[in-house]
C-alpha cells in the first residue's frame, strides 16, 4: 500500500496486483505474463466477435453464424485461416523491416495491457505513472505502421503509412491534453489511483459521488474522438481507406502478418476503451457512490471477496464492451473523413478546446 | 450544417437510424438451410424432354455460344399401312449443353418447335471442374422432370388455342345432346297435343347460337377469291356465319311471336346457361357500394347470377315435376323447362317416386338424392330411346 498524497486529499492506491499474492519470484512472473497475453488475446477477440455482429446487425445482416455457436469463434477460424496462409513479401520490399514492422506494431499493444486494472487487483502492475507510459507505449505502434507503409516499396502503402504517421501525430495532442485533465483533476498518474479517485469524487458542495466524465464531458468527447482517430477506425480511417489506397500500409500483408496487424487494431480498441473506463467511467465502480458488494475497502472498491473481484472484473469488461460497441455504431453511422477534413478537426477543433478544457478543470482544481 | 438546426443534429440522427436498424429482423436468408420460393420462370438450367427432340438441330443453330452439341442417325420405319411407303426418321444419339459457355440467354429454349427443351429451375449443379458442366442428355432429361407446372392464367387471359379448342368441343356435343332432348320433347309434345312442328325448329335455335364453329361458305368462297390466305378467310367466315344466324334468329323469334309462344319460350332458359357472362346487378351494385374494386365485384356478381338462375330453374322444374312427370298434355312450359333442364341441371333433377320410397326405407337423404337422381337419368335416356324407337 502506497499513500499518495495530492493537497488536502489522500488516496490509498492498492498497488498490489492479486498475482504478488503469490509466493516466489518465478510463479507470479509467469502468472502476470499469463493474464497479459490472455487478456490480449481473448478480449479483443470478444471485441471483434462484437463488432461483426453489431455491424451486421446493423446493415440487415446476421454477421458470422457458422463457426462456433451463433458464430463465436469466426475470429478463431479467421486466425487459423491466416496462418495457414503463404506469406507473401514483395520482390521490392524492404524485406527485414517489412518483416519487423507488424510486431513493432502489435508488441506496444501488447505492454498497454500490463497496467490495465480490470478491478481491486486484478492487472499485471500498478505503475505510479501509469497512464504516462500507456499513453507513451500506444504511440510507439505508428513506428511499426510508418516502417511496413514505407518497407513496402508501394506508393499506396507509402502514402497510407505517411497518413497514418499525420494523423497519430494530430491526434496524440488532444488526447494527451485530456487525458493530462483527468491526471491533474484525481491529483495522480496511477490508473489504480486515478479510479479511487473517482469514486471519492463529489460535486462539490454536496456529498453526490460523480465519475469523471460528468465534470469533464468535453474531455470524455475529446478523448473518445482521438481514440478512434489514434486506431484508424472509420470514420478515421483514411490510413487504409480502402475506397482510396487499396489498404493503405497493409495492402501488401497477408497471412499472420496481416492478421498482427488486424490484432493491433482490435486490442487498441480494447485498450482505449479501458483507459476511458477508468479515466472517466469510474473503473470497476458499478454505479457512482455504490460499494461493489463483497468490498469492504475504501469507498467499497478494494479488499474484496473473490465474487466481489470477479463482480468488478465483468463491471469493467462489461464497460469496454459498451464502448467498443459505441465505436462500432459509429462505424457504421458514419462515412469517411477527407483527410484536411481530418486535420483541420485536430488542430482547429480538438486542440484548442482540449487546451481550454485543461485550465477550466486546473482553475476548478484550485478553486475547490 | 443546416443553419436551422443546432450543429450535430445530424450526426445524432445519423446514429439514431443505425441503432433502429440493430433491433429490426436481418434480411438474411439461410441459404442451405432455408430455400426462398424461386419465381414461377426461373431459369436455373436448360432441361430436355429427348422424347419430344426430333433432331432438327434449331437449338444447336440458334445458340450465340454454339454450345449444344447434337448427333444422331437415321433410322427407316416400316411402313404404317400394307402397302405403304417406307419412312426415315432421325433418333437422337447425344444431346449435351456445355454449361461452362452457355450464357442462359434462352434462345434454345424459345426456338425449339417441339416443346423439348424447357427451363428448369434447377441451379445447384456447380463443379470443382470445368469441363464437368457439359452435360449430356441424360442428366438434361432429369432435369426436366424437375420443371415445374405452368402458372395459372392471369383473370381474363386469351385461353391457349388447345383449351379453347377442347371446350368448344366438349359445348359442341352438349349441344347436340340438347337438341336431341328437345327433338324427344318435341315428338313427345305433338304425340300428345297434336302440335305444331315449329316448336322442333325453335329448339335447334339455342344450338345454333353457340356453336361459332362452322363458316360462312358465301363469304369464304368471296375472300379467298380475293387472295386473302385461307386461315383470315376462314376466321372471317366464322364471323360473318355467327352474325348472319343471330340476324335470322332474331328476325325469327320476332315473326314466330304471335303464334308460337313455346319457341320464343325455349331459347331463353338455354340460354341462361350458356351465357355466363351475365352479371346479377344486385349483388354488383351491393358491392360497388361495398368499395369493392370492379373487377372483383363483376366475378362475384357473375357467380351470384348463375347461383340464381340454377336455384330458379331448379324451383321451377321441381314445381313442375309433380304434375309434368308424364309429359300432360296441358303441362306444355313446365315441359320444356325441363327439357332445357336435361343439360343446365344435367344431373341436378331426381326421381321422386325413388327418392320418396328410399326415405322411407331409412336411407339417409344424400344416397336416396344421389340414387334418385341416377334412376331418373335412366328414365331419361330410356325415354329417349322409347321415342327414337317409336319415330
Ligand atoms: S440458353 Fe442460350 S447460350 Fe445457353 S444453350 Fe440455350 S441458346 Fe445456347
Ligand atoms: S430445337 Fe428442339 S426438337 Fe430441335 S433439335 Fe433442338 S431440342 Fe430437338
Amino acid at each position: 500500500m502506497t499513500a499518495i498524497s495530492s493537497g488536502a486529499t489522500t488516496y490509498i492506491a492498492q498497488s498490489v496486483s492479486l498475482f504478488d499474492g503469490f509466493d516466489g519470484f518465478v510463479l507470479p512472473l509467469v502468472l502476470k505474463i499469463a493474464f497479459v497475453l490472455q487478456l490480449f488475446f481473448v478480449v479483443p477477440l470478444v471485441g471483434g466477435y462484437l463488432e461483426h455482429k453489431a455491424m451486421g446487425r446493423m446493415q440487415h445482416r446476421r454477421g458470422p453464424v457458422e463457426a462456433g455457436p451463433f458464430g463465436v469463434l469466426q475470429l478463431v477460424a479467421d486466425g487459423i485461416k491466416f496462418i495457414q496462409k503463404e506469406d507473401v513479401i514483395p520482390r521490392a520490399a524492404d524485406r527485414w523491416v517489412f518483416a519487423a514492422a507488424p510486431g513493432v506494431a502489435m508488441v506496444p499493444a501488447l505492454l498497454v495491457f500490463l497496467v490495465i486494472p480490470l478491478g481491486p487487483g486484478v492487472f499485471a502492475l500498478d505503475l505510479e505513472l501509469g497512464l504516462f507510459y500507456a499513453l507513451a507505449i500506444t504511440s510507439v505502434s505508428v513506428l511499426g505502421v510508418l516502417m511496413g507503409g514505407w518497407a513496402s516499396a508501394n506508393k499506396f502503402s507509402l502514402i497510407g503509412g505517411l497518413r497514418a504517421g499525420a494523423q497519430l501525430i494530430a491526434y496524440e495532442l488532444p488526447l494527451i491534453l485530456a487525458a493530462i485533465t483527468v491526471a491533474v483533476q484525481a491529483g495522480t498518474l496511477s490508473l489504480v489511483g486515478i479510479v479511487e479517485a473517482q469514486a471519492g469524487f463529489m460535486i462539490p458542495g454536496t456529498g453526490i459521488n460523480v465519475w469523471f466524465v460528468f465534470p469533464q464531458i468535453v474531455g470524455f468527447g475529446i478523448f473518445f474522438i482521438s481514440a478512434m482517430a489514434e486506431l484508424s477506425r472509420p470514420p478515421f480511417d483514411m490510413p487504409i481507406g480502402d475506397s482510396e489506397l487499396v489498404f493503405g500500409y497493409m495492402t501488401e500483408y497477408t497471412g499472420i502478418k496481416y492478421a498482427m496487424y488486424m490484432l493491433t487494431e482490435y486490442a487498441g480498441m480494447i485498450t482505449m476503451s479501458a483507459l476511458m473506463v477508468v479515466l472517466y467511467l469510474g473503473g470497476w465502480q458499478l454505479l457512482p457512490g455504490v460499494p461493489m458488494p463483497g468490498c469492504e475497502g475504501a469507498g467499497g472498491l478494494f479488499d474484496c471477496s473473490p465474487i466481489g473481484i470477479a463482480l468488478s472484473v465483468l463491471v469493467t469488461l462489461g464497460k469496454i464492451m459498451a464502448l467498443v460497441f459505441v465505436m462500432v455504431w459509429a462505424r457504421v453511422a458514419y462515412p469517411r473523413l477527407r483527410e484536411d477534413q481530418l486535420q483541420r478537426m485536430s488542430w482547429l477543433v480538438l486542440v484548442p478546446l482540449s487546451l481550454l478544457n485543461l485550465a477550466v478543470i486546473t482553475v476548478f482544481k484550485v478553486v475547490f | 450544417m443546416a443553419a436551422t438546426s443546432p450543429p450535430g443534429t445530424g450526426l445524432l440522427k445519423g446514429l439514431g437510424v443505425t441503432i433502429k436498424h440493430l433491433f429490426q429482423r436481418p434480411a438474411t436468408l439461410m441459404y442451405p438451410y432455408e430455400r426462398n420460393e424461386l419465381a414461377p420462370r426461373t431459369r436455373g438450367v436448360i432441361a430436355l424432354m429427348d422424347e419430344n427432340c426430333t433432331v432438327c438441330m434449331l437449338c444447336s443453330r440458334e445458340c450465340p455460344d454454339w454450345c449444344i452439341y447434337i448427333e444422331s442417325h437415321k433410322e427407316t420405319v416400316p411402313p404404317a399401312k400394307e402397302g405403304g411407303r417406307a419412312r426415315t426418321r432421325n433418333v437422337l444419339d447425344r444431346f449435351a449443353i456445355d454449361f461452362s459457355l452457355c450464357m442462359y440467354c434462352g434462345i434454345c429454349v424459345e426456338v425449339c418447335p417441339f416443346d423439348a427443351l424447357w427451363w428448369s429451375p434447377e441451379f445447384e449443379y456447380s463443379e470443382y471442374s470445368i469441363d464437368s458442366l457439359l452435360h449430356e442428355k441424360e442428366k438434361l432429361r432429369a432435369w426436366a422432370d424437375t420443371v415445374p407446372a405452368p402458372p395459372p392464367l392471369d383473370d381474363g387471359a386469351v385461353l391457349p388455342a388447345e383449351v379453347a379448342d377442347a371446350i368448344e368441343k366438349a359445348e359442341k356435343e352438349r349441344e347436340l345432346a340438347e337438341a336431341k332432348a328437345a327433338e324427344e320433347a318435341q315428338a313427345k309434345e305433338s304425340g300428345a297435343a297434336g302440335g305444331a312442328a315449329t316448336p322442333a325448329a325453335a329448339a335447334k335455335e339455342p344450338e345454333v347460337e353457340v356453336k361459332a364453329g362452322e363458316i360462312d361458305q358465301e363469304t369464304f368462297d368471296q375472300l379467298i377469291a380475293e387472295g386473302k390466305s385461307e386461315r383470315i378467310a376462314r376466321s372471317k367466315a366464322k364471323a360473318a356465319w355467327v352474325k348472319k344466324e343471330k340476324a335470322r334468329l332474331k328476325a325469327e323469334a320476332e315473326q314466330g311471336g304471335g303464334d308460337a309462344a313455346a319457341p320464343a319460350a325455349a331459347p331463353k332458359p338455354a340460354e341462361v346457361h350458356v351465357e355466363a357472362g351475365q352479371i346479377d346487378q344486385e349483388t354488383y351494385d351491393q358491392l360497388i357500394a361495398e368499395g369493392k374494386t370492379e373487377r372483383m365485384a363483376r366475378a362475384k356478381a357473375k357467380a351470384a347470377y348463375v347461383k340464381k338462375e340454377k336455384a330458379r330453374l331448379r324451383a321451377e322444374a321441381e314445381q313442375a315435376a309433380p304434375s309434368g312427370e308424364s309429359a300432360a298434355p296441358e303441362a306444355e312450359a313446365p315441359a320444356k323447362k325441363q327439357l332445357s333442364e336435361v343439360h343446365v341441371e344435367g344431373t341436378g333433377e331426381i326421381d321422386q317416386e325413388v327418392f320418396d320410397q328410399l326415405i322411407a326405407e331409412g336411407k339417409s337423404e344424400r344416397i336416396a338424392r344421389s340414387k334418385a337422381k341416377a334412376a331418373w337419368i335412366k328414365k331419361r335416356k330410356q325415354e329417349q330411346l322409347d321415342q327414337e324407337g317409336g319415330a
